[in-house]
């Protein structure tokens, strides 16, 4: 009862991908920083770039922005693109002054832009210069969150996977999950590996860096998010080896995740089924409660967060939606494979973007739901479509049993608000008032 | 370098992105990576526009840098123009687009584009977003815009409002119905809802209206000099600056200077004994220049506040409001740096703040009360509403905001009156404060042993205060929404004098000292 249900004929994972090059209307991997920062206590990310990349994170953020962020951005000025060596004791002095000022932080961050990778800054070298002077109180590290080179979510994958390098080495045979997710979530899932006996289990990230996950040969990892292609590739560097599963979004999702990990650490069918039986009932009952709205209803992905296809293969399999197009940013199916067996072909796969000919096939299918950025989802509201901004599946906590419900609940409040709003039949009637009079 | 949290402005794009988005039949060609439609959002979201911005990104990747940008330029361009068929276009590089110096006017100019293609210099590392939009709007009109005959009857063109601009949509109206009633009829407004074949006809209009400086200054400059037309200096925010303005109006166009005052309550209003207690409040003023000038007047001379420390973030009228300050008798605060201006708010202590955003969000920090007069703002700022700021119906709008987050007299004299009473205590706040529900207390606190040894005294300059146990539970009687400026004004008092130990007597005295 705990395997993969077979699904016959063809799936989602031999379907041809739609590869699309225009205009992308995404984020790009600086985001990442918004929810990265509250997750590692002892961190600081200091985005190296124009006062357009303060802007977007000041955008993006929104209030949080008043709640002294760890983060912020060294603006370049005209006076750095001319003289990179300046450029470089420029970046030290306001590295200086900033660690001065926040001397509870450990590690910091200098993420790349585009103007910073455009004019080549040697963020890389920097770091490395910058360790040597702040140590051991200070590491620095860097990565890249540029719109050039990674979309929104990339923007996690790019941050871990510069962390894992420096790990230190360990030969333990550990768990490690590797995902930003709130706190609450985490808790959840390490409590239900831990009372199937596995463990020890560590996260990557750690809330500070004195809690940095060892890595090595006898490491097994298993991801919390489809978008850490990166992040995986550097751990199998290490030689940790990725336990391959459906990510866990909704009952089934979560089930699979947690067998896969069961079944590496040798847990049998009883006790597995003791820990999660009840869970699973839970999240059963929640998605049944929360999916009504959803059933028979079509739906349409714009690509964002690579959370498409494992979010798509919940709502098609376990609230009887049925998916027209699932865009991705990018498909990593090493990944989001084990999702893509579970969807059967049929809709449309499409990897990258060209706003305007995707907006074309929305328009032409007409969905009951479009999951697209907040750019979009207000002129296709007007356009008598209903939307469901993507954002908030990065933000909100969806993953594991206890927030199944939840989840579904994200896709079917626009679709029920849909439903009781009145307005048209309020103004149609002041018309017809109107009329008679 | 410069480290940066909060900025004020946007890139000057953004600005560019303004006027493109105010305008219709426009379409707006942006050489930009992936990443840079986060701006779309600001439109769609915080002004909640029901259509995308007309702007179309190149959306460059890294893997595309030193072969092909140019090629994707003039194919976005290509396409833009296909689906869209726009009146005129605009072309321009994002910050990232500026170092690969693709130079996308000179591409759009060799492409045959069959409608005028505006091409924009905006330097992002040099300038911020109303510098962008004042230099759109200027490119804008200095390409499409003619001397023409002027109409038969007197019209205006309303010049500056733009997308995303704080209370625009309603200030037009206010500003349609001022001219009105003077009998002056509207040529065209621009950029807000304006085509290219609009901007066309602005040279028929016998005057301009320039209603936000930092929007439209350079373009009423060439329309002045090209066209003949003058236009009017004077921002009619508040009533004595919209009369100013209907003066100045009626001398441009010499027809009489009638007005409607039937709807102005606001001198009333501000006239009547309960705003007695307005008299003498001690208030800070921060934004942009234009609503910073205009708020300075109306808080002195129509409120009866003490304008006690005042700025603006954009640079470009730095001069302006240096020599407002001196007027004001206080010191100009020119910066883009919040934390300047949180330093600024935390030595003046006032008792309310008039800014953006950010001051707002300051203001709730440091306890202080907080009204919105200019950008940035956010989604509660572009109200369902009707809501201007200008005209006799936004010195009323004006009027309401003001006051709402202060205790109003009543209130505040049944504060005094009751300040012993437990549900006045301390932590209780202003009753209509969010967050700031009175907490159910356990016990009525017994009076605080006072501790022998001072806490820690507050330091003020290089004296420091030490407060005396009595002199200090006195303190504490007085309603919190006074003590700071209790304890601002003993301290000044005792360091003027000399004095570093504060008694019963010395809070008395300055207490007489200051009275008004």
């Amino acid at each position: 009862m705990n395997q993969p249900t077979n699904i016959s004929g063809a799936t989602c994972r031999d379907a041809p991908i739609l590869k699309e090059r225009g205009q992308r209307e995404v984020f790009c991997g600086l985001t990442g920083i918004i929810w990265l920062h509250r997750k590692m206590q002892d961190a600081f990310f200091l985005v190296v770039g124009s006062r357009t990349c303060a802007h977007l994170l000041q955008s993006a953020a929104g209030v949080m922005i008043f709640a002294e962020p760890r983060f912020g951005t060294a603006v370049l000025e005209e006076g750095d693109l001319a003289g990179m060596a300046d450029a470089h004791e420029e970046l030290d002095r306001e590295v200086d002054r900033l660690l001065s000022r926040r001397p509870d932080i450990k590690q910091l961050f200098l993420v790349g832009s585009c103007p910073s990778e455009v004019i080549k800054l040697d963020l890389h070298r920097a770091a490395e210069r910058l360790t040597v002077k702040h140590a051991p109180h200070v590491r620095v590290l860097n990565y890249s969150g540029s719109g050039i080179e990674t979309t929104f979510t990339q923007g996690e994958d790019a941050c871990l996977a510069s962390m894992v390098p420096v790990l230190p080495e360990t030969d333990e045979r550990e768990l490690l999950l590797v995902g930003a997710l709130p706190d609450v979530v985490e808790d959840q899932a390490v409590d239900l590996l831990n009372k199937m006996g596995i463990g020890p289990i560590r996260v990557l990230p750690a809330h500070r860096s004195a809690e940095a996950p060892g890595v090595g040969p006898n490491t097994v990892y298993a991801c919390l998010q489809p978008f850490l292609g990166d992040t995986s590739a550097e751990l199998d560097r290490r030689g940790a080896r990725m336990i391959q599963a459906p990510f866990p979004f909704g009952e089934e999702g979560t089930t699979l995740w947690l067998r896969a990990i069961a079944d590496e650490f040798g847990v049998d069918d009883e006790t597995f089924a003791r820990v999660t039986d009840a869970p699973r009932a839970r999240a059963r009952t929640a998605i049944a409660n929360a999916a009504k709205a959803l059933q028979g209803k079509t739906i349409f992905f714009m690509p964002d967060s690579q959370l498409e296809i494992p979010l798509a293969r919940f709502l098609t399999r376990e609230c009887g939606m049925e998916a027209i197009e699932i865009g991705q940013p990018y498909i990593h199916k090493g990944l989001v494979g084990p999702d893509m067996d579970l969807i059967p072909a049929g809709p449309t796969i499409s990897e990258g973007q060209d706003v305007d000919k995707q907006l074309d096939r929305v328009r032409a299918a007409r969905p009951d739901l479009t999951v697209c950025g907040l750019g979009l989802a207000n002129p296709l509201e007007a356009e008598g479509l209903t939307t469901k901004w993507a954002i908030e599946l990065v933000f909100t906590p969806v993953h594991f049993y206890e927030q199944a419900g939840d989840l579904a609940g994200l896709f079917s409040r626009p679709v029920r608000r849909r439903e009781l709003l009145k307005l048209e039949a309020a103004s149609a009637s002041k018309e017809t008032r109107e009329v008679a009079r | 370098m410069k480290l940066t949290v909060w900025t004020y402005e946007g890139p000057p794009h953004v600005g560019a992105m303004r006027v493109a988005t105010a305008m219709k039949g426009l379409h707006y060609v942006l050489h930009a990576p992936q990443g840079d439609t986060y701006a779309d959002l600001l439109f769609t979201m915080i002004e909640r526009r029901n259509h995308r911005p007309p702007v179309s990104y190149t959306t460059f990747e890294g893997r595309d840098l030193g072969t092909d940008t140019a090629s994707i330029f003039r194919n976005t361009c290509r396409n833009a123009y296909d689906r869209y068929k726009p009146q005129a276009m605009i072309v321009g590089a994002s910050c990232t687009a500026e170092l690969i110096q693709d130079d996308p006017g000179g591409l759009a100019e060799a492409m045959d584009i069959p409608v005028p293609v505006v091409a924009l210099e905006l330097p992002s590392y040099q300038r911020k977003e109303n510098f962008g939009s004042d230099e759109t709007f200027y490119q804008i009109v200095r390409a499409l815009a003619q001397p023409m005959e002027r109409t038969q009857e007197i019209t205006a063109n309303l010049i500056g409002p733009l997308a995303l601009g704080f209370r625009h949509r309603d200030d037009i109206e206010e500003v349609k119905g001022l001219l009105y009633e003077m009998g002056i009829g509207v040529n065209v407004v621009a950029p807000f809802d304006a085509t290219p074949e609009d901007i066309a006809k602005l040279g028929q209009a016998h005057f301009n209206v320039l209603m936000y400086p930092e929007h439209a200054e350079t373009a009423a400059r060439h329309l002045e000099r090209t066209c003949g037309q003058p236009y009017t200096k004077t921002v009619p925010i508040g009533v004595g600056a919209t009369h100013e303005f209907v003066a100045e109006v009626a001398q441009i166009c010499g027809v009489e200077p009638k007005k409607d005052l039937s709807r102005l309550r606001q001198p009333w209003w501000s006239k009547s004994v309960d705003s007695t207690y307005l008299t003498g409040k001690r208030v800070f003023l921060f934004g942009d220049a234009t609503h910073v000038k205009t708020a300075a007047r109306i808080a002195r001379d129509e409120m009866g506040f003490e304008v006690v420390g005042l700025g603006c973030y954009n640079r470009e009228f730095a001069r302006d409001i240096r020599k407002l300050a001196k007027d004001y008798g206080v010191e100009a605060l020119i910066t883009d740096d919040y934390l300047e201006v949180e330093k600024a708010i935390e030595d003046l202590a006032p008792e309310m703040i008039l800014g953006t955003q950010m001051e707002r969000h300051i203001g709730k920090r440091l306890g202080i009360p907080c009204a919105v007069i200019s950008a940035p703002v956010h989604v509660q700022d572009f109200p369902a509403r009707y809501s201007p700021q200008m005209g006799w119906e936004g010195a009323n709008v004006i009027f309401d905001t003001w006051i709402h987050p202060l205790v109003m007299g009543l209130e505040e004299h049944l504060l005094h009156m009751f300040r012993e009473d437990f549900e006045f205590h301390d932590e209780a706040g202003a009753s209509h404060h969010g967050g700031h529900a009175p907490k159910p207390i356990a016990e009525v606190p017994a009076p605080e042993p006072v501790a022998t040894q001072p806490e820690a005294p507050a330091e003020t300059g290089s004296d420091v205060m030490v407060w005396l146990a009595d002199a200090e539970r006195e303190l504490k009687k007085i309603p919190f929404f006074v003590r700071g400026k209790a304890k601002r004004n003993t301290e000044k008092f005792a360091a003027e004098r000399g004095v570093s130990e504060i008694s019963i007597d010395t809070l008395y005295e300055a207490k007489a000292h200051f009275a008004r």
